[in-house]
Parts: structure tokens; C-alpha cells; sequence
């Protein structure tokens, strides 16, 4: 009418697609939730058809404001990239890495001072403790992952993102599965699987969300502009391929019903031993290693203005540590009723295993070759390094224990647990800081508002690290050896309850240490926040970067 | 043209690398995994291992509910301290109905694979209830609520139907009578209580949690918990018998 030659807006496929969609799940919601068999699954069924109907509501919205032709791939010959999907997952990791980190302070306190379970269903530690796991490497890493990998791939394909809404489906399509695994937690929904404890409508959701996320990662690399695929995305690949491989063979489940949030899982016993480890060490290996190899691979260079140390070794170092990654699950069910074979495979993966993972490292650090004065200036150049360091010790750790007789002491302790967070939150951590740090500038094109606290973060959370690791060991080890003494009658010396009262002052101590990274972490969302909310434009990203000197 | 230059293939490929990835991951979870389905040593039938009982199964679920396995495994390894702290090492068949398995991966508290029989109703009732009020220096939570909840066993027949799908031997018989089943269990003197035996052997029946009067989580969990590690009568088992 106003102009007639505006090309004409019309609705696209995708998005009178999805909306249609959404429409028919919040009218399934709503019938889910009126005839559900209990409260707490009918409030997950209102969750369901509230974030639909927003959904409709946010791609109608959206359908009005838009220009009428489609986003350009190119802008001046230069790729149009789309990172607002890259900034929401940003935010959100900063959001659920403080809400996890809190939460597990919280379940320490409680473990040294069981009157802070408070008597209430949804607050024990038995809930609370899926939080927390689910929280920090769910939620925080997984929003993390997805957000540099939406990130890297664009810039290293030179190309602009695959799908108009797909990537903000996955994106909040994934934040919502959040939503609904953690409020499952506290009322008590659970399959009972560790780390894969949200039930089976949760997961039926995931798996819509994750097919999207592999389909929008691997049309971007499709849609490359350079003739190779860099390195980080084919660790970024193998984390999204095994993911889905184990997220639909460990939680294969028939629900007792449409109406109810309980469901059976498929596989018993020894068997869903076995698979649930299978999953649960490549949980590990693929979502907290690959992935986050695949930052170390894009973001060190990166920042070190140097190229990655070796070609062939990161040849090596992807093939065999996929290869070698998904043999190591037996090694949680040593000495148990699976069979001895199949412990024995595990054990001699996982000691095999420590090459390619050294062999990583060596590629991570060695990639600072020429430019080590750097981390004498450049704190977030120097976290990532450390975390690279401390994913060296803790894939030494991990054979170590892995071997029979050291896992005959190490195994039910408190020893894993200083195992998992030495590399949760020296590696994991530090590495998705320093890549928080680096892409917040890059994506509002800002500049860092202080690196001062950049490195007060890093120096408060590397002595909470130490304090929760060292305290680990010596409470894992103290443990298994008193669950073992004898008296020189040979009698059991000590009691159960003897062996948990002698962990108090070291689980005061773990506690004191995941207060200090928490109040990293709170830093860090400080200096974010100055960050995103300054005027100040820096120089255009695309120039070359300068010296920090 | 060397190894090194073949690789490109892969990286300029994306369906190549794939599909390649695809097969470097499948390889060592089909070795593992696949035979465990034929073994005969993990698929054992050993005399005195049968499904749970409805009210049995309702307290799994509730301990599943809680995250008890976060803090408590049901896997005691041959290792000389652990059999004489809590008995016979574990069998593969004694979690053959387990779905999903509670081995557990920590123990903040003890092994409860062979807790059943162990201690009093009393005790466990008592110790749900403050667990510092038997055990002093126990870091456990409270789960007073349990014996104040009445057990929604309103779709327990469901529960059954759904396991039988996977393969557990839940008769017919067994989910008609499965509501009944769970009051019945949990009633002191029962009339029904030879009948429920008959279904399912050597079950206990009583009321668990000290009030009689409501079938309530309490009783479920604790009949769940009495039961645990006394199906298999050690004195009978053979461990040569699946030896080949």
C-alpha cells in the first residue's frame, strides 16, 4: 500500500512452520497438564505451554518487525555474521555458572553441616546435588559450548550462521530444557542416572533441540567460504555427534504413561551399568573435553597472535582421543559384578588415553611459543594457559586412578571428587573464562573494562582451586585407608560413621575453596557487566589486532 | 602422497568427517557393552532372586526420587574390608530387575546393597526421621516427611505394567492384584498376606513405619530397605555354576 516497491513480506516456511508447531505443543501441554497424574508434572506441562505460547508470540513479533527480505550472507564481501544467539548463551553461562557454583557451595555446606538440608524435601542434598552437577556442566558449559561454537564456526568458516530462527531455537530451546531439568530436580523428578537424571520428556525435548544445534553447525561448515575445516570445529563435530549417540542410548526409557513424569529405564542392572558409564565418562570426555579442546584450539591462538603448535600433532591428538575416549567407561565399575574383561579394557583405555591427552596439551601450551612474555601481561591469555596446565594434571590423575589396585582405594571416596573438580574447575573453568573474556569484547565491541580484575579473579579462584583439590585428596585417601585399617586382631578398626566424622574439617575446607571461585566467578560478572554496559566502541574487530604491548 | 596430505580429504569433506567420526565412536561402546547382553556370567538366573514387590518397587522409586544414589552404593566389591563391613560381595543377578541399577559411585554413607534385615523397622523409622538420633555423627538429611506423606499407589499398576514391557516377569496376576498387593504388605497380620507370598516369595509383611493406620512413603522405603541383599541365600549359592 505505502510503497509498492517494497518487496512484499511474506511469512517463510520455517517460521509459520514452527509456530504451527509450537501451537500444537501448548495445546498438548495443556491437556498434559490437566490430566496429569501429579502436581509437580502438571506445573512442568504449564511450563511447557507458558514457553510455547511465548514462542508464537516471539516469531509473530518477530515477523512484523523484520525487513521484508532475508538477513544478507555477505555485507560488502565481508560475511554477515549473526551472533546475537552467540551473546544470549554468553550470558546465560555467566548466569548459570554463578547459580551452580552457589548451588555447590551450598551442598558442601551441607555435607559439613547436615542441619542446612533444613528439613525440607526440596532442599536435601539428594536433590540439591543434580543441581548442582546439572547446573555447572549442563547449563554453564553447555552454554558455553554452544555459544563459541556458534561463534567459532561462523568465524572460521567465514560464513554466516545456517537458519534464521534455528540457531535461537537452539539456544533457548536448550535454556529451557534447563529450566525444566532443574525445577524437576528440587521436586523430586529424577530418572536416577547420574548426570542424565532429567526424565523422559526432558530428554525427548533435548534431542529436538540437539538434532537442530548438529544440523546448524554442520550446514555452517557446509556453507564454508575456506577450503578446510578448522581444527576446532572437528572437535566441536565429534562433541555434538557422541553427545547425541550417548544422550539417546543411555536414556532410552518407556514412560509409565503420557500423564506421568515417571518412566522405567530400558536397561537393567550390569547392563545399564555399563551404559550409563559408557555415557557418564564420555559425558567427560566429549562434552567437558572436546568441546572445550576445540575453545583451547580456537581461542589460545587466537589471543596469542600465534598459530596452533603443530598440525600433525592435532591430527593425532583428535583421532585417537575420540578413539580412545569412548573405551574408558568401565573404569567407574572396577571390581564390581561386571566382568573382569570389561574392567580390564577400560583400565588399559584409560591408561592409553593419557597420550592423546598430553598430546593435546603439549599442542596447547607449545602454541605460546614466541609469545610467553604474554602471560606476564595478559591475564586471560594466562587462565586459558593454566587451565591447559591443570587438564594436563587431572588427565594424569584419571589413569592413574583408573588402575585397578589405586581405584581399590580411591573408588566411593572423596578422592574423585577432588579428581572431577580439579578438572571441572581448573580446566572446564578457567578455559570457558578466558574464552568469556575474550568473546564479550569481540561480540559488543568493547573493551575489556579492567583486566586488573581479570586477574584478581584468577588469583582468588586459583587459590579456591587448591584449597578444594589438596583438601580432596586428603580426605579421599584418609577415607579409603580407614574404611581398610585393621587392628592388630584383625578386626575392622574403624566404624562408618568414624570414617564421616573424620571427613568435617576437610570438607570446611572444600567449602572455603568453592566460596573463593564463586566470588571469582561474581567478579567476573561485574568486570561482564561493566563491560557490556560501556559507551566506549573500540577499534573494528576485523583489523588485525595490535599488540597488547 | 602421504598419510598426512590424505587427511585433507577428511577436512574439506564435512559428511566424510562425519561419517568417519560416527565409526571411530561406535567401536568401543558395541565391544563392551554388546556381549554383556549374552554373557552367561551377566545374565545369571540364581534361585531366590524375584521382582519387587509393588510396595517394594513404590520405595525404590522414592529412594530413585530422593538421590539416595548420590550418597550410598549398592555394589559391594571382593575386597576383604568391604565383605566383612557389609557381606557377601554383590551378584550381577541381584540388580537384574533394577531399572535403572543404584550401584551408586560414592559412598558419604555406607553400602546399603545388603542393608535388609539389618536393622529394626524402629531403627529405620527413627533414623529417617533424624538420623543423628541414632547415629551421632551421621551427615544424612532428615526425611521426617516420608512417614507424614500418604504413598500415592494410585497408578502402581501402571509401574508394574511398564517394568513387565522391559522384561521384568510381572505377571498378569501380579498387576491386577498390585494395589491390593501394596496395602496388603504393609498391614500387620494380614489375611492376604499367604497370597501375597505366593506371588512373590519371602516377601515381608508388616507395617514398616510404626503407624498402621496409613499406608505411608515411610512404609514403602523402609519395606524397600528391608529387603535390600536377602534374596540370594549364600549358603546355597554356587559360584562355580556360571564359571565357563
Amino acid at each position: 500500500m505505502a510503497n509498492a516497491l517494497a518487496p512484499q513480506k511474506t511469512m517463510t516456511l520455517g517460521e509459520g512452520g514452527l509456530a504451527l508447531a509450537f501451537a500444537a505443543l501448548a495445546l498438548l501441554s495443556i491437556v498434559i497438564a490437566a490430566k496429569a497424574f501429579t502436581p509437580e508434572y502438571a506445573f512442568h506441562a504449564y511450563l511447557f505451554t507458558a514457553g510455547s505460547i511465548a514462542a508464537v508470540f516471539a516469531i509473530i513479533n518477530r515477523y512484523y518487525d523484520r525487513p521484508a527480505a532475508p538477513a544478507p550472507l555477505t555485507v560488502d564481501g565481508k560475511p554477515n555474521y549473526n551472533f546475537g544467539p552467540v551473546k544470549f548463551a554468553t550470558i546465560a553461562a555467566v548466569f548459570w555458572g554463578i547459580a551452580g557454583f552457589a548451588v555447590g557451595l551450598y551442598i558442601a555446606c551441607e555435607l559439613a553441616y547436615p542441619l542446612l538440608n533444613l528439613d525440607l524435601p526440596w532442599t536435601t542434598f539428594g536433590r540439591l546435588r543434580p543441581l548442582h552437577t546439572s547446573a555447572v556442566i549442563f547449563a554453564f558449559g553447555g552454554n558455553v559450548l554452544i555459544a563459541t561454537s556458534f561463534y567459532v564456526v561462523q568465524r572460521t568458516s567465514r560464513a554466516r550462521i545456517v537458519g534464521d530462527l534455528a540457531p535461537w531455537f537452539v539456544v533457548l530451546g536448550y535454556n529451557f530444557f534447563i529450566v525444566i531439568a532443574g525445577t524437576g530436580y528440587l521436586l523430586g523428578i529424577t530418572q536416577g542416572k547420574e548426570y542424565a537424571e532429567p526424565e523422559w520428556y526432558a530428554d525427548l525435548w533435548l534431542t529436538v533441540v540437539w538434532v537442530t544445534y548438529f544440523l546448524v553447525f554442520l550446514g555452517t561448515i557446509i556453507r564454508r567460504t575456506e577450503p578446510h575445516i578448522y581444527v576446532a570445529n572437528w572437535f566441536y563435530l565429534a562433541f555434538i555427534l557422541t553427545i547425541a549417540v550417548l544422550h539417546l542410548g543411555n536414556n532410552s526409557a518407556v514412560p509409565v504413561s503420557l500423564f506421568s513424569s515417571k518412566s522405567y529405564i530400558v536397561w537393567s542392572g550390569v547392563q545399564d551399568a555399563m551404559v550409563q558409564w559408557w555415557y557418564g565418562h564420555n559425558a567427560v570426555g566429549f562434552f567437558l573435553t572436546a568441546g572445550f579442546l576445540a575453545m583451547m584450539y580456537y581461542f589460545i591462538p587466537k589471543r596469542a597472535e600465534r598459530p596452533v603448535y603443530s598440525y600433525r600433532l592435532s591430527i593425532i591428538h583428535f583421532w585417537a582421543l575420540i578413539f580412545l575416549y569412548i573405551w574408558a567407561g568401565p573404569h567407574h565399575l572396577h571390581y564390581t559384578a561386571l566382568p573382569d574383561w570389561a574392567q580390564t579394557l577400560g583400565m588399559t583405555f584409560s591408561i592409553m588415553l593419557w597420550m592423546p591427552s598430553w598430546g593435546g596439551m603439549i599442542n596447547g601450551i607449545m602454541t605460546l611459543s614466541g609469545a610467553w612474555d604474554k602471560l606476564r601481561t595478559d591475564p586471560v591469555l594466562r587462565m586459558m594457559v593454566v587451565s591447559v596446565a591443570f587438564y594436563g594434571m587431572s588427565t594424569f590423575e584419571g589413569p592413574m586412578m583408573s588402575v585397578k589396585i589405586v581405584n581399590s582405594l580411591s573408588h566411593y571416596t572423596n578422592w574423585t571428587i577432588g579428581h572431577v573438580h580439579s578438572g571441572a574447575l581448573g580446566w572446564v573453568g578457567y578455559i570457558s573464562f578466558g574464552a568469556i573474556y575474550c568473546l564479550v569484547p569481540w561480540l559488543w565491541n568493547r573493551r575489556l573494562y579492567s583486566l586488573k580484575l581479570v586477574n584478581w579473579h584468577f588469583w582468588i579462584s586459583t587459590i579456591g582451586i587448591v584449597l578444594y583439590i589438596t583438601s580432596m585428596w586428603v580426605a579421599g585417601i584418609l577415607q579409603g585407608l580407614m574404611w581398610r585399617a585393621y587392628t592388630t586382631l584383625g578386626f575392622l578398626e574403624y566404624s562408618f560413621v568414624e570414617t564421616v566424622e573424620a571427613m568435617h574439617p576437610f570438607y570446611i575446607i572444600r567449602a572455603l575453596g568453592g566460596l573463593l571461585f564463586l566470588i571469582g566467578a561474581l567478579i567476573m560478572a561485574w568486570n561482564i557487566w561493566k563491560t557490556v554496559t560501556s559507551a566506549e566502541v573500540a577499534e573494528p574487530a576485523s583489523l588485525a589486532l595490535a599488540p597488547a604491548e | 602422497m602421504s598419510l598426512w596430505q590424505r587427511h585433507a580429504i577428511l577436512e574439506k569433506n564435512s559428511i566424510i568427517l562425519v561419517i568417519g567420526i560416527l565409526i571411530v565412536i561406535a567401536i568401543g561402546g558395541l565391544v563392551e557393552i554388546v556381549p554383556l547382553f549374552y554373557l552367561k556370567n551377566t545374565i545369571e538366573k540364581v534361585e531366590g532372586v524375584r521382582p519387587y514387590t509393588p510396595l517394594e518397587l513404590a520405595g525404590r522409586d522414592i529412594y530413585v526420587r530422593e538421590g539416595c544414589y548420590l550418597c550410598h552404593s549398592q555394589m559391594i566389591r571382593p575386597l576383604r574390608d568391604e565383605v566383612e563391613r557389609y557381606g557377601h560381595y554383590s551378584l550381577a543377578v541381584e540388580s537384574m530387575y533394577d531399572h535403572p541399577f543404584q550401584w551408586g559411585s560414592e559412598r558419604q554413607g555406607p553400602d546399603l546393597a545388603r542393608v535388609g534385615r539389618k536393622y529394626s523397622d524402629d531403627w529405620h523409622r527413627d533414623h529417617l526421621r533424624n538420623p543423628r538420633s541414632v547415629v551421632p555423627g551421621s551427615i544424612m538429611p532428615d526425611y521426617g516427611f516420608l512417614e507424614q506423606t500418604d504413598l500415592d499407589y494410585s497408578h502402581i499398576a501402571d509401574n508394574l505394567k511398564t517394568q513387565a514391557l522391559l522384561g521384568v516377569p510381572y505377571t498378569a496376576d501380579m498387576i491386577d492384584h498390585a494395589a491390593v498387593d501394596t496395602v496388603t504388605q504393609a498391614t500387620n497380620d494380614s489375611p492376604d498376606a499367604a497370597d501375597l507370598q505366593k506371588r512373590y516369595p519371602r516377601a515381608q509383611v508388616r507395617d514398616f513405619d510404626g503407624n498402621p493406620s496409613r499406608v505411608t512413603e515411610a512404609d514403602a522405603l523402609i519395606a524397600y530397605l528391608q529387603m535390600l541383599g536377602t534374596q540370594v541365600d549364600f549358603k546355597l549359592y554356587d559360584d562355580k555354576a556360571n564359571i565357563r
